[in-house]
């Protein structure tokens, strides 16, 4: 355990090394490179710009100058925003919340429904239910997330006026009720790309479960069909649905992003948008290499969750 | 294709069984002539509408569907949503069309490489892919898309840079299982050279999956850049595409649905066709799935 604990966290900070070069690039290599949004300044002359790189640093070789980045982002010194001056981290921590509250909701919704979908579809296979189930996760998988959210506000917020628009919660009242009230018609829209990508691989891995031996062992010893299924298929289904969960992260975090900006949910990729209109750049970088770290995060976590439920993987 | 057609009788290719299994996908026929009726809607439809796609009237402003001419209704500056849905399907489908040989052609060479030399260059280039991948595409998209000029090309170049990971690791994959079939080795023993075994001996026969991706990653495009145009930082108006259609058409979702519905279903049904395409090529071609 200890082994593979250290393999997979030396993996990781790899992949951070590598992450944290490609956000630098990103950065620099884009026409005006930090400084961009002050050259559009009136009141900037070259002068003023040329002293500005001499007093950042600029002109430094760009590994110089990477590692610099790189150690004040260790120390958590990501810069201030343009907009306010206020810490990065602090702005990002003030959006943090409302975005892990969306995925949230909906990676529950999505693993509740989809998990149902994917074992009643490898059950009943080649059903009448198994088909309409693929067709509709392809279909759903093609819908574009903004679209549907915007299709979900005019149906159930502007003719059925049953949900709110948009906002996570009405200005003036902070009960749970209201949040909740908010947070319906955002995850359901977010959930279902994922409703789909879980009943997929939830179907193929029940059809992998069932196919094992010691399903046959089970139903040679005369257990009820459903219990085989619900406690020996299931359970073995699942444990590769934790991984899953780990590779699935960057995909619904992108969603999160996609369904805040349609619903002007506070979190950020609203946050994301509204710094790319400012041209606030240390934000939108900051925004860039959390959300990075976050996913390597995941990914780390989902690993050793594997890990501790399978022994088998501690063995390989 | 070369692989395929080596496979199959040369002269009688619509019989091999690739073909036959395709055909008798229902869903991939559907995608196919979905493309099709909208490809040539989008090449011919605007010829044969009454109104430009970039005309401006103020006084048909945001009129509902079939009012006189305006099939699919106006704008809010009153020009035609129908001559503009079409010329829109031009821009978004040959962006995301450039934007899959791109991307393709990227993933493809990184995978190759990869997978061929392996070692620390492969393991470098590999780790490249993963540290792409733990960006939220969006993100990467948007950063980009707002710090260059947003140019029908340089959206196409945006797009690809942010969809090549999954055909390089696809190709890596594949290749990394070739290459030490004896077909390799004997190329090896005759002394061809690298670059020639990699390209014109390996890469054939892992044609199938890339075939597979690259059609998915057609969808995948179509998607990216409705979103970011959408959002205003992709195509810009007035040349209209799927996307920047319907950029600002929340607003009006109340007062003018259309012009959120319309658009969005095109996306939707040329998206869901290359999908279903996809599919089928992926049973035609027995490309394993370890997608879905």
């Amino acid at each position: 355990m200890r082994g593979f604990l250290l393999n997979r966290l030396s993996q990781s900070l790899i992949l951070l090394l590598i992450v944290s070069v490609i956000g630098f690039l990103v950065l620099n290599l884009l026409p005006g490179g930090p400084l961009a949004q002050f050259g559009l300044d009136p009141g900037m002359t070259q002068d003023d710009l040329d002293r500005l790189k001499e007093q950042l640093g600029l002109n430094r070789p760009l590994l110089m100058q990477y590692l610099d980045w790189a150690w004040r982002l260790l120390q958590g010194d990501w810069g201030h925003s343009f907009r306010d001056g206020a810490p990065v981290l602090a702005v990002i921590g003030r959006h943090v919340f409302a975005t892990l509250l969306l995925m949230g909701t909906s990676t529950a919704i999505a693993i509740a429904i989809g998990t149902w979908i994917g074992i009643r579809g490898a059950t009943h296979r080649y059903s009448m239910f198994d088909h309409v189930a693929t067709v509709g996760a392809m279909v759903a998988l093609s819908i574009p997330t903004f679209w549907f959210g915007l299709v979900g506000i005019y149906i159930f917020s502007l003719r059925l006026g049953w949900l709110p628009a948009g906002n996570m919660y009405t200005i003036g009242d902070g009960s749970v009720l209201n949040y909740l009230h908010h947070l319906i018609l955002p995850s359901i829209v977010l959930s279902l790309v994922h409703v789909a990508i879980w009943s997929r691989y939830m179907r193929t891995a029940t059809l992998d479960a069932i196919s094992q031996d010691f399903v046959k062992t089970a139903r040679a010893k005369g257990l009820s069909e459903r219990r085989v299924i619900m406690k020996h298929v299931v359970g073995n289904a699942l444990l590769p649905m934790i991984t899953l969960a780990g590779v699935q992260l960057p995909s619904i975090l992108t969603g999160a992003l996609v369904t805040e900006t349609v619903f002007t949910w506070p979190g950020m990729g609203r946050l994301f948008l509204d710094s790319l209109g400012y041209s606030d750049y240390p934000v939108v970088m900051g925004l860039l290499m959390f959300s990075a770290i976050l996913v390597i995060l995941g990914n780390l976590i989902a690993d050793i969750a594997v890990a501790i439920v399978d022994p088998r993987i501690r063995l390989g | 294709m070369t692989a395929l057609a080596a496979n199959a009788e040369p002269s009688r290719w619509w019989r091999s069984r690739t073909v036959r299994r395709f055909t008798s996908h229902h869903l991939a026929l559907l995608g196919v002539a979905m493309i099709t009726l909208l490809t040539l809607a989008c090449v011919f439809g605007p010829h044969l509408l009454p109104y430009d796609s970039l005309y401006i009237d103020l006084r048909a402003r945001f009129s509902p569907p079939l009012t006189g001419d305006h099939y699919l209704g106006t704008d809010p500056l009153g020009r035609d949503v129908a001559a503009r849905l079409f010329m829109a399907g031009r821009t978004s489908m040959l962006v995301a069309f450039f934007a899959m040989l791109l991307s393709t052609l990227i993933g493809t060479l990184v995978g190759v490489i990869a997978g061929y030399r392996g070692g620390w260059i492969g393991a470098a280039l590999m780790r490249t892919v993963d540290g792409f991948l733990s960006f939220p595409s969006i993100f990467l998209l948007l950063a980009l898309a707002a710090a260059l000029k947003p140019s029908p090309a340089m959206v196409t170049v945006i797009v690809a840079i942010t969809s090549w990971m999954e055909v390089a690791r696809i190709v890596e994959a594949e290749v990394r299982s070739l290459r030490e079939r004896e077909f390799v080795l004997a190329g090896r023993m005759v002394g061809l050279s690298g670059t020639h075994i990699m390209f014109r001996e390996i890469l054939p026969n892992a044609m199938g999956p890339i075939i597979v991706a690259a059609t998915l990653t057609v969808a995948r495009a179509i998607l990216l850049e409705a979103y970011i145009s959408f959002l205003g930082y992709g195509i810009q108006p007035p040349l209209p595409s799927w996307g920047n259609m319907l950029e600002g058409a929340q607003q009006y979702l109340d007062s003018a649905p259309w012009l959120a519905i319309i658009p969005g279903a095109a996306i939707t049904i040329a998206v869901t066709s290359f999908n279903f395409i996809g599919d089928g090529l992926r049973d035609a071609l027995d490309v394993r799935d370890d997608r879905v």
